[in-house]
């Protein structure tokens, strides 16, 4: 849906040019909600920009659902960007109009008739679950319910694609948790695709299907949340489970890419008599499977077989050593 | 008219340390021979202050708006013709307006035929306040949120729909408060107008007031701009409050 290739963005600051998009390649799925973490700075909001060109990139190409963006200027990319709706992380609401007015306003703009409008309006609303805020101004809505309204606007003009720009960055865990569970309905019922950006790792991990670790201009990995779980060295797996640093030589990492019935600790022990101690570990819930981390200290004559036999078992081992 | 004994018993009862209070009745009784000039001046000068209004809004506004929209990061960047248009408002912000009233004086003569009566006053005013206007559209402009004029740019709207349906209503109430200080400034600048002969009621504080030692005269017109002002400044005020929705 979203097909980003070669993209490079640089800015002059006074004297010296910083480069916030150093080559990027962004493939997002139809369906599918992509989230791009990484650092502020590291490029993350002038690639979001990018795919709806508020910010033209020196090189390289977007489309989205088919259409080349970077080809277009005036009136036909106006027209495309009514296709994708953005999510701000501070709302960006007009503080003169109502919440009605707010999210109108996009219909306003592209010639819609008042009846239309209003009709379209009383929907979105009920969408968002704000049916009965339409005549409030934003400075009377909370945090959460203001985020609502942004939603809502975005979606005004029925878009296939919803950027959101750190759009839980400026609210709280509860009402975090609410609006993240609101875009994922969203792109249930409506088959919405979604690119985010955030800072926060749970935010990938609550909804995620596919990530990509942003620094300095460029992904250092990237694709389906799950296979980079799997992957050995993956730094998405370390920083979803921050385990303790602190184990010896003996220490091993092993990831549960998916939830096992196999009692593998004790079959460990019983089979290739080594001792195993737990040091640390983790279960989450990841792209809606539960997904778990461990660090052990294990010893003994058939450490070696015993590491083999977790990784025939689909379980991916990583030697603290190695 | 006035009557001259007055003044001389005023100033006879100030050379005293005089009885403040008897002056005051001096004062009061004397009002309704001068309510007839005062009106005709009143009048005057809301004429002048109204239209000079007029004008610089018509003018000043779009004026503030090119101001920011031509700057960086502006809907049009244009930094040559940003620069252009903000030296000319430099040089109108810097001429005092007793000298620039002077020195239009032609152009007044060419727009109006006279230099002379509040008609006149219209176009050095509006001259003076215009800069004026436009740097304080431009003040409120710069305070529009750069986040929802992105939003707008992302739900592809058009940059004249962007200043109409989003900055202008967005910096509504900072635009008001602007206007309430143009028109203060307009109603101090055509009591100066009154020195050129422009009319009003600085041109009656002048010349009764002033040239013909007449205190009632001086005392009345510093009331009634107080006044004037007054309740520009209160219906602006209210005006605000009802519209800002921060």
């Amino acid at each position: 849906m979203i097909d980003a290739v070669g993209l490079h963005k640089a800015y002059r600051l006074k004297k010296h040019q910083v480069t916030a998009l150093d080559g990027v390649d962004l493939h997002v799925e139809p369906g599918e909600i992509f989230g791009v973490v990484g650092q502020s700075g590291a490029g993350k909001s002038t690639l979001l920009r990018s795919v709806n060109l508020l910010e033209r990139p020196d090189a390289g190409t977007v489309a989205v659902a088919g259409e080349e963006l970077t080809s277009l200027r005036g009136s036909r990319l106006r027209a495309a960007r009514r296709n994708i709706g953005m999510v701000h992380q501070h709302f960006a609401l007009l503080s003169s109009r109502t919440v009605a007015g707010n999210v109108g306003f996009p219909l306003e703009v592209s010639g819609v008739d008042r009846a239309s409008r209003r009709t379209r309006v009383g929907e979105l609303l009920e969408l968002v679950g704000l049916g009965d805020k339409a005549r409030a101004y934003p400075a009377q809505l909370s945090g959460g319910q203001k985020q609502r309204v942004g939603i809502a606007r975005a979606l005004a003009s029925a878009p296939q694609v919803l950027l959101s720009d750190e759009a839980t960055s400026a609210l709280d865990p509860a009402t975090t948790d609410s609006i993240l569970a609101l875009l994922r309905r969203l792109r249930d019922e409506l088959g919405l695709t979604i690119l985010l950006i955030t800072h926060e790792m749970d935010v990938i991990k609550r909804i995620c299907d596919s990530a990509a670790i942003m620094e300095k201009g460029v992904f250092l990995e990237s694709g389906k949340v799950l296979d980079l779980i799997g992957t050995p060295g993956s730094l998405l797996a370390r920083s979803l489970f921050p385990l303790p640093a602190n184990g010896g030589p003996e220490t091993v990492f092993i990831t549960y890419p998916r939830s096992f019935d196999e009692p593998f600790m004790s079959e460990l022990t019983r089979r290739f008599d080594v001792d195993v101690n737990i040091l640390g570990g983790g279960v989450e819930q990841v792209a809606g499977q539960s997904v778990g981390r461990l660090s052990v200290d294990m010893r003994g004559a058939r450490r070696n077989e015993a590491l083999t036999y977790l990784s025939e078992h689909g379980l991916l081992v990583e030697e603290a050593g190695k | 008219m006035t009557n001259p004994t007055d003044v001389l018993v005023l100033a006879a009862a100030a050379a005293d340390g005089g009885n403040a209070w008897d002056a005051i009745v001096a004062f009061v009784q004397d009002w309704p021979n001068m309510w007839p000039n005062l009106w005709l001046s009143t009048q005057d000068t809301i004429y002048m202050v109204v239209w000079s209004t007029i004008v610089s809004v018509l003018v000043g506004l779009p004026l503030g708006v090119l101001l920011v929209a031509t700057d960086r990061g502006g809907l049009t960047p244009a930094p040559a013709v940003r620069a252009v248009l903000s030296a000319v408002v430099n040089v109108g912000r810097s001429l005092p307006f007793i000298v620039l009233m002077v020195a239009v004086l032609s152009l007044t003569r060419f727009l109006v035929g006279t230099t002379l009566g509040p008609t006149a006053a219209i176009v050095p005013l509006s001259i003076g306040a215009i800069p004026f206007f436009a740097r304080l559209v431009e003040t409120s402009l710069r305070e529009v949120d750069r986040g929802v004029v992105e939003a707008a740019h992302a739900m592809g709207t058009r940059r004249f729909t962007i200043v109409g349906k989003v900055m202008l209503p967005e910096a509504l109430p900072g635009l008001i408060a602007g206007l309430v200080m143009t028109v203060v400034a307009l109603i101090s600048y055509s009591a100066m107008a009154g020195a050129i002969g422009g009319g009003g009621l600085g041109d009656l504080a002048i010349r009764e007031g002033y040239q013909r030692f007449n205190d009632h005269y001086l005392w009345a017109t510093v009331i009634l701009l107080i006044v004037i002002v007054q309740v520009a400044q209160s219906i602006g005020d209210l005006l605000v409050r009802r519209l800002s929705r921060r």
